[in-house]
C-alpha cells in the first residue's frame, strides 16, 4: 500500500508537470488569490488595530474603574475613593502591569478672547506614563512635573482655536459637588500634538492634586485606568480585580466600555473569512477547469491504468494528490509573496493625502500593516480544504470512467 | 453571419464544460463586482446626505478664517439680511443664518459646557433636519426669546426636562463677559449619542443680544435641493457677496473634507480587491484560451499548410474570446442586475454592522444604488482584461510551423 501510495504521488506530481504552461498559469493565479488574501487582511488588520489602538487611546487601560453611576452620569458628584486595601492589592498583582487615578470632568476653558468646552484631566504624569495615556508629543514647552503642578497642557488645535499660546493665563470652569461653578487662572506650561485632531481639541491636562482642590472634593477620583499590556488578553485579569473592587465599584473591560470597537473586531473576523472565500470562488473555477482538461487529455492513460487494475480510489487520489501540489506550491509562492511585500510596509505606509476621512473613521495618518500567522492559517486552511473539495467531482468522474470506452477514446 | 465567427462560436462549444466554467468564473466575478460597486456607490449618497442634513447644509457663508479656528470674532456682519440676499439669488427658501458661542450651561444640578448655536426659528427647519426630530417639547418658534432646545443627552447629563432653566457664562464676541438665562422648550432625540449631547439651539436674535454680537452671525447655511447643483450654486453665492468683508462661499467638500476623503479611501481600498478578482478571471481565461490553443495545435498546422494565414487563426482565437467574455458580461449583468435589483428593494444588511453604522451616522441597512455606472463599471473592466489575456495565446499563432505543428501530439 505504501508502495502505491508512493507511486501515485510521483505520478501526480509528473502529471503537474505535463503541461508546464497552464500549470505555470494555475500556480500564478493560485499565488496571486493567497497574495491578495495574506495581504488585503494584514491591511485590514493594520486599519482596524489603528482605530482600536485610537480608541483605546482615548480610553485608558484595558480596564477602568469608576463610581456605578459615573458612565450615567460622568459628574464630578460620582466620584470615588483613591483604591486602597484589597483593591489597591489587587492592582499590585501580575500581569496587571500599571494602573493611574485620574479626576476627568466637564469643564469650560476660556482665554482672552475665546471660550470652548473641554475634558479636564487631572492626572499623576509618573502613572499615566505607566498606562500609556500621556500625550504623543509636547511640541511646545513641557508636560506637567507631578500631581502637584499647577499648569495647564492644552493641545495645538486647541491653542490655535482659542487664539492664545505657551505661558499666557486662561481661565478652567467646573462643577464642584454642590454645583457651585469652580473656576481658577492657571498658565499653559505646554502644547500638546496627538494622533487625531478630535482628541487635541477635547484633552486639557492639569495636576490631580491642583483640580481635586480646585473641586473641593478631597483624594476622590473619576476612574481608574488599569493596564496589562495586551487588549486581548483581558478576561485572565479582571473577574479578580471585580472581585477586589466589590459592588460599590463598577470594574470594566475596554469591550464593555466601547462595544463598538468590540464589535468591530468581530465584524472584522467575519469580512476577513468571507473575503478569503470569494478569492477563493474566483479561483476555484480556473482549478476545476485545469482539473477537468487533465482528466478530459489523459481519458486513454486513465482507461489503460483500470485495464492494468488500479483501482479507482487510487486514480481518484491521483488527480487529488496532484490539485493538492498545485495548491501548496501556489499557497508557498502567494504567502512568501505576501512576506516580501508586507515587511517592507510594516514601518508604516503613509496616508496623509485621505487623512482628515481617515481621522473620521478614527485612524491616524500612517497605516501599519500587521501580518497576523493567524491569517495565513486561515487562508492556507480555506485553500487546501475548499480546493480539495472542489477537485473532488473531477477526480471522482476519472475514476469512475469505463476503462473499455476510454480505451477506444481518440 | 461570417464564417470566422460561426467558426469561433462552434469551437467555443466544443469543450462545453470548460467553456461554461469560464463562463461562470465571469459571471461570478461581474455579479460579485455589480453587487459591490452598487453598495458602494448607495453607501455614499447615503453618507453625505445623512452627514450633511443634520448641521453642515451644502454651502455655507463664513468668515475666511472662521473654518478653520471657529474664533467668535471671525463673524459675518448683517448675516440675517444676507441670509435673505442668498436665499433670493437662489430662489430657495433654504437658507439660515446662524452664530455659535461656547459657554458654561448650568442647570441647578449639574454645569457642562456646551456649544450654542443662535439660529433663526423659522428658517432653521429649512435647512436642518434636527429641528424635526424633537421628540418632547415643540422647535423654537418665531416669537421666542430665551427659549432653548437641547439634545436627549444634554438634557440628562444637565438633568433638566422641559419648562427648566439653564444659565450661560461665556464670553462675547469683544471679549466681554457674556451672561444669560434661558428656559428648554424642547428635546431633540437622534438617536445618535454624539449629537444628542451637543445640541443647544436658541433664538438668534436672543444669541446676538447675550454674546454682544450687534447683527452679526458666524455662517449662512444653506440646503441644496440636490448635491449635482452645488456647483452652480457657489458661483452665485460667491458673486454676492460684499467686497471687503473677507466672506467666502464654502461647499460640503470644504466643510467636511473628511467625507470625501473617507470616500476616496473606501474607493481605493475597493479598488485593490477589484483588481485581484479581474486579474484572478483573467487567468482563468488566459488558462481557457491556451489550453484550447495547445489542443489544437494539430488542427492549426493543416489550416496553415492549407493556406490561412496566422493573421486569420489569430482572429478565430480572438473572436472566440471575444464570444466567451461577452457571454460572460451579459449574463454577468443579468445577475448581478437581477441581486443589486432585488437588494435595493430589500436592502442589505451584516450581522455586527448596526453598531458600526450608528457610529458613522448611517442607516443600519444599505439600500444599492441602481446605476448604469454600478452596473456597467465592473463588466466592462473585466470584459477588457479578458480580452486581453488572449493576446498571449493569439500571438503563440504567428510562431507555428505548419510541418511540425501537423505533427504535435
Amino acid at each position: 500500500m505504501a508502495g502505491s501510495l508512493n507511486v501515485t504521488a510521483r505520478l501526480a506530481w509528473r502529471n503537474l508537470w505535463r503541461n508546464h504552461r497552464r500549470t505555470l498559469i494555475m500556480l500564478l493565479a493560485i499565488g496571486t488569490g493567497v497574495w491578495a488574501m495574506v495581504f488585503m487582511s494584514a491591511l485590514m488588520r493594520g486599519m482596524t488595530d489603528q482605530v482600536l489602538l485610537n480608541g483605546l487611546h482615548n480610553l485608558p487601560g484595558e480596564a477602568q474603574i469608576h463610581h456605578p453611576q459615573y458612565r450615567a452620569d460622568p459628574s464630578v458628584v460620582n466620584s470615588m475613593p483613591m483604591p486602597a486595601g484589597t483593591l489597591y492589592e489587587a492592582l499590585g498583582e501580575a500581569p496587571i502591569s500599571a494602573w493611574s487615578a485620574r479626576v476627568r470632568v466637564p469643564a469650560v476653558i476660556a482665554s482672552e478672547r475665546e471660550s470652548r468646552g473641554v475634558t479636564l484631566l487631572g492626572v499623576d504624569p509618573v502613572t499615566e506614563a505607566g498606562v500609556g495615556a500621556l500625550p504623543d508629543e509636547i511640541v511646545e514647552g513641557r508636560f506637567l512635573n507631578g500631581p502637584e503642578d499647577r499648569g495647564l497642557v492644552i493641545g495645538a488645535s486647541l491653542a490655535r482655536r482659542l487664539d492664545t499660546d505657551l505661558g499666557k493665563r486662561v481661565v478652567i470652569m467646573s462643577q464642584d459637588p454642590e454645583n457651585n461653578v469652580a473656576d481658577r487662572g492657571t498658565r499653559i506650561v505646554g502644547i500638546y500634538r496627538a494622533r487625531l485632531e478630535g482628541t487635541e481639541d477635547q484633552l486639557v491636562y492639569a495636576g490631580r492634586n491642583v483640580l481635586q482642590e480646585m473641586l473641593a472634593v478631597g483624594d476622590q477620583v473619576s476612574e481608574v485606568a488599569v493596564t496589562a499590556g495586551d487588549y486581548r488578553r483581558v478576561s485572565a485579569w479582571l473577574p479578580a480585580l471585580q472581585q477586589a473592587a466589590g459592588d460599590d465599584l463598577e470594574v470594566l473591560s475596554w469591550m464593555q466600555l466601547q462595544p463598538f470597537l468590540d464589535s468591530m473586531l468581530g465584524v472584522q473576523d467575519g469580512f476577513t473569512l468571507i473575503f478569503m472565500v470569494v478569492i477563493f470562488v474566483a479561483l476555484s473555477f480556473g482549478l476545476v477547469n485545469t482539473l477537468v482538461m487533465a482528466v478530459f487529455e489523459r481519458t486513454r492513460e486513465i482507461g489503460l491504468q483500470q485495464a492494468l487494475g488500479v483501482r479507482p480510489t487510487l486514480i481518484m487520489l491521483q488527480f487529488l494528490l496532484e490539485s493538492l501540489f498545485l495548491l501548496v506550491l501556489g499557497l508557498g509562492a502567494g504567502n512568501l509573496l505576501a512576506w516580501l511585500t508586507i515587511k517592507p510596509l510594516e514601518s508604516g505606509i503613509d496616508i496623509s493625502m485621505v487623512a482628515e476621512g481617515m481621522e473620521m473613521m478614527g485612524m491616524g495618518t500612517t497605516l501599519y500593516p500587521a501580518l497576523q500567522t493567524s491569517d495565513m492559517w486561515m487562508s492556507t486552511a480555506i485553500v487546501v480544504i475548499l480546493g480539495l473539495v472542489a477537485s473532488l467531482l473531477p477526480a471522482w468522474r476519472a475514476s469512475r470512467l469505463d476503462p473499455v470506452r476510454a480505451l477506444n477514446k481518440t | 453571419m461570417n464564417v470566422n465567427w460561426r467558426l469561433a462560436w462552434r469551437n467555443l462549444w466544443r469543450h462545453r464544460r470548460r467553456t461554461w466554467l469560464t463562463v461562470a468564473a465571469m459571471v461570478f466575478c461581474n455579479t460579485l463586482l455589480i453587487f459591490m460597486i452598487s453598495l458602494q456607490l448607495g453607501t455614499y449618497d447615503m453618507m453625505i446626505n445623512n452627514s450633511l442634513a443634520m448641521v453642515t447644509g451644502h454651502v455655507q457663508v463664513q468668515q475666511k478664517d472662521y473654518l478653520e479656528n471657529q474664533r467668535m470674532r471671525d463673524s459675518v456682519p448683517a448675516v440675517e439680511a444676507l441670509a435673505a440676499s442668498v436665499a433670493s439669488e437662489l430662489g430657495l427658501d433654504t437658507v439660515a443664518a446662524r452664530g455659535q458661542a461656547f459657554a458654561l450651561a448650568s442647570s441647578e444640578d449639574r454645569s457642562f459646557g456646551v456649544l450654542l448655536a443662535g439660529v433663526q426659528p423659522d428658517r432653521e427647519p429649512g435647512v436642518s433636519s434636527l429641528p424635526g426630530l424633537v421628540s418632547e417639547g415643540r422647535y423654537l418658534a418665531a416669537d421666542d426669546r430665551d427659549a432653548i432646545v437641547i439634545g436627549a443627552v444634554l438634557a440628562k447629563n444637565l438633568k433638566v426636562g422641559l419648562g427648566d432653566e439653564l444659565t450661560f457664562l461665556g464670553s462675547g464676541r469683544d471679549g466681554s463677559f457674556a451672561a444669560g438665562l434661558a428656559t428648554v422648550v424642547g428635546i431633540v432625540h437622534t438617536g445618535m449619542d454624539e449629537i444628542d449631547r451637543g445640541i443647544a439651539h436658541v433664538p438668534l436674535a436672543w444669541f446676538q443680544e447675550t454674546f454682544s454680537m450687534g447683527d452679526h452671525g458666524h455662517t449662512v447655511v444653506v440646503r441644496m435641493p440636490d448635491l449635482a447643483l452645488v456647483e452652480g450654486a457657489m458661483q452665485r453665492v460667491a458673486a454676492l457677496l460684499p467686497e471687503g468683508q473677507n466672506l467666502v462661499a464654502l461647499d460640503w467638500d470644504a466643510l467636511q473634507p473628511g467625507l470625501r476623503q473617507a470616500i476616496r479611501s473606501d474607493l481605493a481600498s475597493g479598488w485593490v480587491m477589484y483588481a485581484v478578482f479581474i486579474v484572478l478571471v483573467a487567468f482563468s481565461v488566459l488558462n481557457t484560451q491556451l489550453m484550447s490553443v495547445l489542443e489544437r495545435t494539430r488542427e492549426f498546422g493543416v489550416m496553415l499548410a492549407l493556406g490561412m494565414g496566422p493573421g486569420r487563426l489569430a482572429k478565430l482565437v480572438t473572436i472566440e474570446t471575444f464570444l466567451l467574455s461577452l457571454l460572460g458580461l451579459l449574463l454577468g449583468l443579468l445577475f448581478g442586475g437581477l441581486v443589486v435589483l432585488w437588494l435595493s428593494h430589500a436592502g442589505f444588511s451584516y450581522p455586527g454592522m448596526e453598531e458600526m453604522a450608528a457610529e458613522f451616522n448611517m442607516d443600519s441597512r444599505f439600500y444599492p444604488e441602481v446605476s448604469f455606472v454600478a452596473l456597467m463599471w465592473g463588466p466592462s473592466t473585466v470584459f477588457l482584461f479578458t480580452m486581453l489575456a488572449a493576446i498571449y495565446p493569439s500571438l503563440r499563432l504567428y510562431k507555428l510551423e505548419p510541418v511540425q505543428a501537423m505533427r504535435a501530439v
